[in-house]
């Protein structure tokens, strides 16, 4: 393996364009909050807030989506991913980040009663609301931010310390005996995650920060459908740094076998995902129950009607039709686009589904989304390079990586 | 139905059966098959075998599927038999969407399950000719039908010098038979080593 590149240098066109957009985002950003967010008009303040939520928590769970990928086939003890861990990696390094960000703006929202945004922070309207009265015991600012904080903590955390064992695959080579406790120990660590994980990404999460913006309605559906977006354009994300890593000339070993199986996982997702969209939503249609179809009025037949489905053709008969064929998933060129595609497939989604409760009587999307876009984009873009160049870019002593290298679907 | 003449290579090793594919092709024969415990990874490659089209095979009966309940759900609930069900509209598609679905998957499965029998050669009662038991257990058979050009002597020995365990000649049913193996042996199947 003496031909490996394993240092990860940052490309100066790289890192233009990353602080180009920094800089641009970052402006919109702040003239967003000073005209808007903390403007006295109520409207101008929800639709600032509601637009930097939404790209947060998104952002937020998209790279959390990188540090799942890893624990849950660290689980399955999997091989085939060995050979770009390091990509999921850097990207994992973001949920920090974008946690701190996301929880700065959560607990701005929350202690400053924005309850615009979540009506069950207006305790008259709660007093005299029996539904809300009900919710009460978990739809307080107590156990919110208390969730909150735990949540991106452990993420954190239990992100780190997988990141951590992984280091040790780099310095000597091991016996079976150091390798089968390294895999134990690695096992270990991704279960800690997963747990966690599971109690709040797929359950909990989802229903505080997003679903209680519609505070009377609920759905079953909601954290799982959460989770599938996040975590197919977690995917999507994790194989177009793959593929911009190849394109530079790195990782030598991941090749289009590898990149098969990232595409059969964006692909099964997104059917996934759709699975979900239909479940709740044809479970509401079918019962026509006021309390519940409150949620879809506008989206189906309001204001919202075009996104809502654009998001359909865009997340699931693009990626069902493209990237159906064999000969699709291992094609460098198709799958960066449909990465992209998908990538900004959920984005709207998760537009539509904060915004769309929001703002229900007309569409928001302009300026301030696509420059608060360009913010995080750019963060990520400055934040994962930095990262991938921090540490080589292959685990060359992993247990499991000759299994990578000749990995074949 | 016809009987053939083949010369059959045993092999116990994986590393020692890929170069050995490998050498008999440069040698210019043409393998007929190679019958193997498991499935080896990369050896349809190694053979030269084309991809297969059984996946478009399903795809084309996924879609006649999704046509068919599409039609046949729109045609009963809209023209033939409308009734009112909960004040829906009689073109009530989210409601189809789960029999639409099932549809598409059974037609899907059950075609390629079909076809991949058919292209296998495979029902109950089908028999085929063994070119050595322990094809099932331990042995990697290569087998390759002589023509007239073939000397199958000098095919012995090369598969022999690229590290065939066992070699032998055989004259067997090429095709597939209905019944039983009992005659086989007296009537199909002829060793000629000696």
């Amino acid at each position: 393996m003496a031909s490996i590149k394993e240092q990860f240098e940052i490309p100066g066109k790289l890192k233009t364009w990353a602080f180009a957009l920094i800089g641009i985002g970052g402006v919109a950003l702040l003239y967003g909050m000073f005209t808007q967010g903390f403007s006295t008009d109520e409207h101008e303040q929800v639709h600032f807030w509601g637009t930097l939520m939404y790209n947060t928590i998104f952002w937020t769970l998209v790279t959390n989506a990188a540090m799942f990928f890893l624990c849950f086939s660290t689980m399955a003890q999997a091989a085939w991913m060995q050979s770009f861990r390091r990509i999921a990696e850097a990207i994992s390094t973001l949920v920090p980040v974008f946690g701190a960000i996301t929880f700065a703006v959560l607990i701005y929202v929350v202690l400053g009663g924005k309850h615009h945004i979540y009506h069950w922070l207006d305790t008259e309207a709660v007093a005299k609301d029996p539904i809300l009265k009900g919710k009460a015991g978990f739809l307080n600012p107590t156990f919110f931010i208390i969730w909150t904080t735990l949540a991106i903590t452990l993420w954190s955390y239990f992100g780190y310390r997988m990141r951590q064992i992984s280091r040790e695959a780099d310095e000597n080579p091991m016996d079976a005996a150091t390798a089968k406790s390294f895999n134990i120990r690695s096992m270990t660590r991704s279960g800690f995650f997963l747990v966690w994980f599971g109690l709040t990404v797929a359950s909990t999460i989802p229903w505080l920060w997003l679903m209680s913006i519609d505070a009377h309605w609920y759905s079953t559906m909601y954290s799982w459908y959460t989770f599938a977006s996040s975590f197919v354009a977690g995917m999507a994300l994790i194989a177009l740094w793959v593929i911009y890593a190849k394109n530079k000339g790195y990782l030598e070993l991941t090749n289009a076998e590898h990149l098969h199986d990232i595409a059969k996982f964006m692909f099964a997702f997104s059917i996934f995902w759709t699975y979900l969209w239909f479940s709740q939503y044809m479970l509401i249609w079918y019962a026509n129950i006021p309390e519940e179809t409150v949620y879809f009025k506008h989206r189906v037949q309001g204001a919202y009607k075009p996104i809502f489905f654009l998001n359909l053709v865009v997340n699931f008969l693009a990626p069902l039709i493209i990237l159906m064929k064999r000969s699709a998933k291992r094609n460098f060129t198709l799958v960066a686009f449909m990465a992209v595609l998908i990538l900004f497939g959920h984005w709207i989604d998760f537009y539509q589904m904060v915004m769309g409760s929001l703002m229900k009587d007309h569409v928001t999307l302009g300026w301030l989304d696509f420059g608060i876009l360009g913010f995080f984009v750019g963060v990520l873009i400055l934040m994962v390079a930095r990262s991938l160049a921090s540490k080589p870019l292959i685990a060359k002593n992993h247990p499991f990586l000759k299994e990578s290298i000749i990995h074949q679907v | 139905m016809a009987q053939k003449k083949f010369v059959v290579g045993c092999f116990d090793d994986e590393k020692v059966l890929f170069p050995a594919v490998k050498q008999v092709r440069t040698a210019g024969y043409k393998i007929k098959d190679v019958y193997t415990p498991f499935p080896v990874h990369g050896l349809d490659h190694a053979l030269g075998m084309r991809e297969t089209s059984l996946h478009t095979a399903g795809f084309i009966y996924g879609i006649t599927g999704t046509t068919t309940a599409i039609s046949c759900i729109s045609w009963i609930f809209t023209k033939d038999w409308p009734l009112n069900i909960g004040g829906k509209p009689h073109f009530a598609l989210p409601a189809w969407i789960p029999i639409i679905f099932e549809l598409t998957v059974l037609f899907a499965a059950v075609g390629m399950v079909m076809t991949f029998m058919w292209l296998c050669q495979m029902a109950p009662g089908v028999k085929k000719h063994h070119f050595h038991k322990r094809a099932t257990d331990d042995l990697f058979v290569m087998v390759i039908e002589c023509t007239e050009k073939t000397n199958a002597e000098d095919l012995k020995a090369l598969l022999a010098a690229n590290g065939a365990v066992e070699t032998d000649i055989q004259i067997a049913e090429d095709g597939w038979w209905f019944g039983t193996y009992d005659n086989e042996n007296e009537n199909l199947y002829k060793q000629v080593t000696n």
